[in-house]
């Protein structure tokens, strides 16, 4: 009997992902006795034309990581969906839009005037513009179409699974193989990994205090952190509360506060809104100034609650579609 | 530029304690005030998730006035302060997603206080006329003018069912 297809494939995203599924070490060779990887660019030499040759549903599962932000994302998204049987959203950049999705708090204008004609990097033959076609000798290129906002996987296409985390780690990678190689999957939609918060696994439970007050927020470079106490505690952003578990509480055991990347719980709609609920509340200062006071030790808000979520959230869905052509040339 | 029908709508969280008993008393003394509001009533503004509020404004609402009671009189001795905290905070963030100011607004509106919901109400309405329609939908992402969108396609109301 042929082992089933699987793909491996990466929009928006930093490689990492792809790193993680490398990073199941020996573990690997048992998925490749079980499974053929019939396409995975970033390790091996598929084409599209190979993919678009399958038939559809042949694939048993495509793992996609990365964020959707660009025309040609967007048409190998809609490719891979057509040949898989299973889509999994593969890390925190296709489940919730990841750190590329930061992007939605700027427009598609702002961001090409800043990158290709105000970033102090560019030399006086840098200002221009890359343009969706252009003609040389007779031969004609052309370059994918940046869209409007950073869309979640689920907001491209419809997706079967969720795996978060940045990137998602090897034991919870080798449980999702199992489950779709021997077909004992949970229903459609389900994320991947426990439905608890992080300080509910987190190793220094025991010193989290009932009642939090912070009269600062201080970030890790400008003190030395206790090993054993809760980050909190000690006054750092950490986003134990309003983040999902299953990660093994790896940066709390390097010593450094959760940044929130595995997303929320299911009872969380808007993790960012739900972090500042949490941290906020619990400030020590009775009047504004006091309280803003405090405040200040959090300089970038959004990069903080929604850092891995901004696509997803409530106000900066990465809702919108891709912009009529004519406006992408300045 | 919008309809000139147009009125600004505002979502109103009140606790139950204060703001919603000063609300009351508005109508009992038959004060008349500005009829754009709709008014949710809590056991606290402690209760308000800035969830709620986020989804206000992303569900149709020009603006949201949440009202509770004041600092020292809150009926569950500091949910008040936890609700000045968080709106401090969300008022930085909304700022950042480019959220005029006043759409939201935070008061302390004792259960005495009617004529203060009347001077509240009466003044966000006509703050948040000039603002016209937060429309939120349709200005997320089309900034510049790059009109010519398809509809968005339906968003599942979990994402992490």
């Amino acid at each position: 009997m042929p082992k089933p297809k699987i793909a491996l494939y990466w929009c928006a995203s930093c490689g990492g992902c792809d790193e993680a599924v490398v990073d199941l070490a020996e573990g690997i060779l048992g998925v490749l006795d079980a499974v053929d990887i019939v396409f995975w660019p970033v390790a091996m030499d598929f084409k599209k034309s190979d993919v678009e040759a399958l038939a559809d549903q042949s694939l048993l599962a495509t793992l996609l990581n990365g964020a959707v932000r660009s025309s040609e994302q967007e048409e190998m998204v809609r490719l891979l969906r057509r040949k898989s049987r299973y889509l999994v959203a593969y890390g925190s950049c296709a489940c919730q839009g990841g750190v590329p999705g930061l992007a939605n708090q700027f427009s598609r204008e702002q961001l090409l005037r800043f990158v290709y004609e105000e970033a102090p990097t560019l030399g006086e033959n840098g200002r221009a513009r890359p343009q969706l076609e252009s003609r040389d000798n007779g031969h004609s290129l052309g370059l994918p179409q940046l869209d409007n906002a950073v869309r979640t996987l689920d907001q491209v296409v419809e997706v079967d699974y969720y795996l978060p985390g940045c990137p998602p780690t090897p034991n919870l990678t080798q449980a999702a193989l199992q489950a779709l190689l021997s077909g004992e999957l949970p229903p459609r939609g389900t994320v991947l990994a426990p439905d608890i918060a992080l300080c509910d696994e987190c190793p220094r439970k025991a010193t989290k205090p009932q009642d939090l007050s912070f009269a600062q927020f201080r970030r890790p470079h400008e003190m030395l952190i206790d090993a054993e106490k809760c980050l909190l505690a000690q006054g750092l952003v950490c986003c134990g509360p309003a983040t999902r578990g299953g990660c093994g509480a790896q940066c709390i055991s390097g010593n450094m506060p959760c940044t929130g990347c595995f997303g929320p719980t299911s009872r969380v709609r808007d993790q960012g809104a739900k972090l500042l609920s949490s941290l906020c509340a619990n400030m020590a200062g009775k009047d504004e100034t006091a309280i803003n006071r405090t405040l200040d030790g959090i300089p970038d808000p959004i990069g903080t609650f929604y850092r891995y979520a901004l696509p997803c959230s409530i106000l900066r869905r990465g809702e919108c579609t891709a912009p009529t052509p004519s406006t992408f040339n300045p | 530029m919008h309809d000139a029908n147009w009125e600004p709508r505002i979502v109103a969280f009140f606790c139950n304690w204060c703001t919603y008993t000063a609300a009351d008393l508005a109508g009992v003394s038959r004060l008349k005030y500005a009829p754009n509001v709709r008014i949710v009533r809590l056991m606290c503004s402690g209760r308000v998730d800035p969830q709620f509020i986020l989804a206000a404004l992303a569900g149709g609402a020009d603006g949201v006035l949440i009202g509770g009671c004041h600092p020292g009189d809150c009926h569950y001795a500091e949910g008040n302060m936890k609700t000045l905290r968080r709106f401090q905070m969300l008022r930085r963030v909304l700022a950042g997603f480019g959220l005029e100011e006043p759409r939201v607004r935070l008061e302390w509106i004792s259960a005495a206080e009617g004529e203060k919901v009347r001077y509240v109400i009466n003044e966000m309405v006509e703050q948040l006329r000039p603002l016209g329609p937060l429309a939120w939908g349709q200005r997320f992402g089309v900034e510049e003018g790059a009109a010519a969108h398809a509809a968005p396609a339906p968003q599942p109301e979990a994402v992490h069912a």
